[in-house]
């Protein structure tokens, strides 16, 4: 009787003949996927931000049913959402904060990736895909937070957009272009509605390739070094069983903001309408964005800002090539380590800078944050490379277990 | 494909009619494919009825001297000043070498009207729109308008005297109708 096969099975069998779905989920998130057995928490964070654009792009499309993208209604709108709609309070909250989330998360994935050198041969293209998609990221995020029309909505459009206008020659044909008109207005609204929900699918296509790119290679590591077949275990049940427990922990620490703290990281003067005639005394973009706002506004000539801000983010396309070091792992790079730490300080300091008024000595350590932010790619990064000592490597995963055990 | 091409190859460069034909289609398709592009770029240019709200005209003998006032041009204001002897002689007596986007105060207005100021209420900078126009709201040192976005100063011209912005403030198309009228674009 055991041997004789379920209807079930049968039936999955027919299925799998002609389109073989669930072996390509399994090779792909299941038990055909081998990954080195000795993952850290912080490699928790991948499956995380696919956690968090699934649920933007849930919340998002609850939202886009009740928002009206007209410069007369958009506003009211979202308080129709706040107020009307059943529960649209909730949606709203966890969309405004998902973003927020789906950032810190998506941060820490880049700086583990940087720490334990996840970006070095035979790895770029997955890392390239990585900054795609965060390019893409900022680029929604900025699109969505235009749509509730409120005052920093509407000025920080109107800011963003005009960094175009730097362009020699075809700068303010190309701001026209975007605007579609002569200043930030419905039209501007309505592309941004259209473009904010297109760009989160553009995201899932960029995933697919990631996790593809992610495939060839397999995951890196703590150690840094490549992992024999022996040293792997299979995604399922293993590291899915992780990833969930790490889901679990994340989604209070979600919540907690969405019910308790909803607007800790907003501006209120964004629940002020849209004026166009009037700029606020302080405009300050989302927390997500003020390393590089800082950059920007440290450089007192427009071109050289808008080129430095930009940049800030494609100069990490060149870092598998500025860091010259063939040893993957920040473990075993004690000199790394430290300038390591010194950026992440330094990005901390530049965010902080980003936030307050440009006057007194604020310009000043903007402007040494931005030298140490690209000095440390160009200059510490390739000469770090050439004269650190790196500790010696473990021959193999479960060596460096076993020397543990001892 | 590849192989029934080469069967075909007569001449020994291997190009055959078949290569032209497919060479020429790809040609035709890239074509065409740029020429769909076009209409789809330009359809987020500004619109018919947004160019035709892009004139604006106004009564300027409200405006009393030394008040300043914003009028609506294109979703944007535009700043009408009155400016008092003082403030026009401020703007004169600047050597031009001081600026950074050198321009006379002549330049800048209507002859005979020169104690008009007409200028785009848009910071050249990022767009912001700079204080100044209310008698409360802050001029900077130069006593024209200051930008709270990023700290660029205009004078009493209109022009940039300090901060990031690159430009003077623009002065629109402008026309006297009448003594009083002006139209804007």
């Amino acid at each position: 009787m055991s041997t004789e096969k379920s209807i079930w099975k049968k039936a999955l069998d027919w299925h799998e003949e002609r389109l073989p779905i669930i072996s390509w989920i399994d090779h792909s998130l299941g038990t055909k996927y081998p990954v080195p057995r000795n993952l850290n928490y912080w490699w928790n964070f991948g499956s995380l931000a696919m956690f968090m654009l699934a649920v933007m792009i849930f919340s998002g499309i609850f939202l886009a049913m009740n928002y009206t993208p007209h410069v007369t209604l958009a506003f009211d709108s979202v308080e129709h959402i706040m107020r009307d709609v059943n529960y649209g309070w909730l949606i709203r909250y966890m969309h405004a904060n998902g973003a927020s989330f789906f950032f810190m998360v998506v941060y820490i994935h880049i700086l583990r990736g940087m720490y334990y050198g996840s970006y070095k041969a035979p790895r770029e293209v997955l890392w390239w895909i990585g900054l795609l998609i965060y390019l893409a990221m900022m680029a929604t995020a900025f699109l969505g937070y235009v749509l509730p029309w409120g005052q920093m909505s509407f000025w920080g459009a109107t800011v963003i957009t005009s960094f175009f206008s730097a362009i020699p020659g075809i700068g303010d044909s190309i701001v026209t272009l975007l605007w579609g008109g002569f200043s930030v207005d419905n039209p501007t609204l309505n592309r941004f509605f259209s473009l904010h929900y297109l760009l989160p699918f553009v995201i899932v296509g960029l995933i697919f390739l990631h996790i593809w790119a992610l495939h060839v290679p397999g995951a890196n590591n703590p150690l840094g070094i490549d992992a024999t077949p022996a040293d792997k275990i299979p995604f399922f049940p293993y590291y899915v069983m992780k990833d969930v427990f790490g889901l679990a922990v994340f989604v209070v620490i979600y919540f907690t903001a969405v019910f308790w703290f909803p607007n800790a990281l907003g501006e209120a003067v964004n629940y002020v309408k849209a004026n166009p005639l009037q700029t606020p005394e302080h405009i300050v973009p989302e927390w997500y964005y003020l390393p590089f706002y800082a950059i920007l506004r440290s450089i007192p000539n427009k071109l050289l800002g808008i080129i430095a801000m930009f940049g800030a983010i494609l100069i990490l396309f060149a870092l598998p090539w500025l860091d010259t070091s063939r040893v993957r792992s920040g473990n075993f790079r004690p000199v790394f380590r430290i300038f390591f730490v010194v950026w992440v300080i330094d990005v901390l300091i530049l965010g902080w800078v980003g936030a307050q008024p440009p006057e007194g000595i604020i310009p000043t350590i903007g402007l040494i944050g931005t030298l140490w932010y690209f000095g440390h790619f160009a200059v510490i990064m390739p000469v770090l490379g050439w004269v650190e000592t790196p500790k010696p490597l473990p021959a193999s995963i479960s060596q460096s277990v076993l020397k543990a055990a001892e | 494909m590849a192989n029934t091409a080469h069967a075909h190859a007569a001449d020994p460069a291997g190009e055959t009619r078949r290569d032209f034909l497919l060479h020429t289609t790809i040609a035709m398709g890239a074509v065409g494919g740029a020429m769909m592009v076009w209409p789809l770029i330009h359809s987020m240019n500004p619109a018919a009825d947004t160019l035709a709200l892009s004139t604006t005209e106004f009564n300027i003998s409200g405006v009393a001297e030394g008040q300043r006032i914003s009028v609506m041009w294109r979703g944007s204001p535009v700043f009408v000043a009155h400016r008092t002897p003082a403030e026009i002689e401020a703007a004169r007596k600047v050597q031009l070498s001081e600026l950074r986007d050198p321009q006379t105060d002549e330049q800048r207005v209507t002859k005979g009207k020169d104690k008009y100021l007409i200028v785009s209420g848009i910071c050249t900078h990022f767009g912001c729109i700079p204080q100044g126009v209310k008698v409360t709201e802050p001029r900077g040192e130069f006593g024209g308008w200051f930008c709270p976005c990023h700290g660029s100063q205009y004078d009493t011209s209109g022009r940039i005297r300090k901060g990031p912005a690159p430009r003077n403030l623009a002065v629109p198309p402008i026309k006297f109708l009448t003594d009083t009228t002006v139209l804007i674009g």
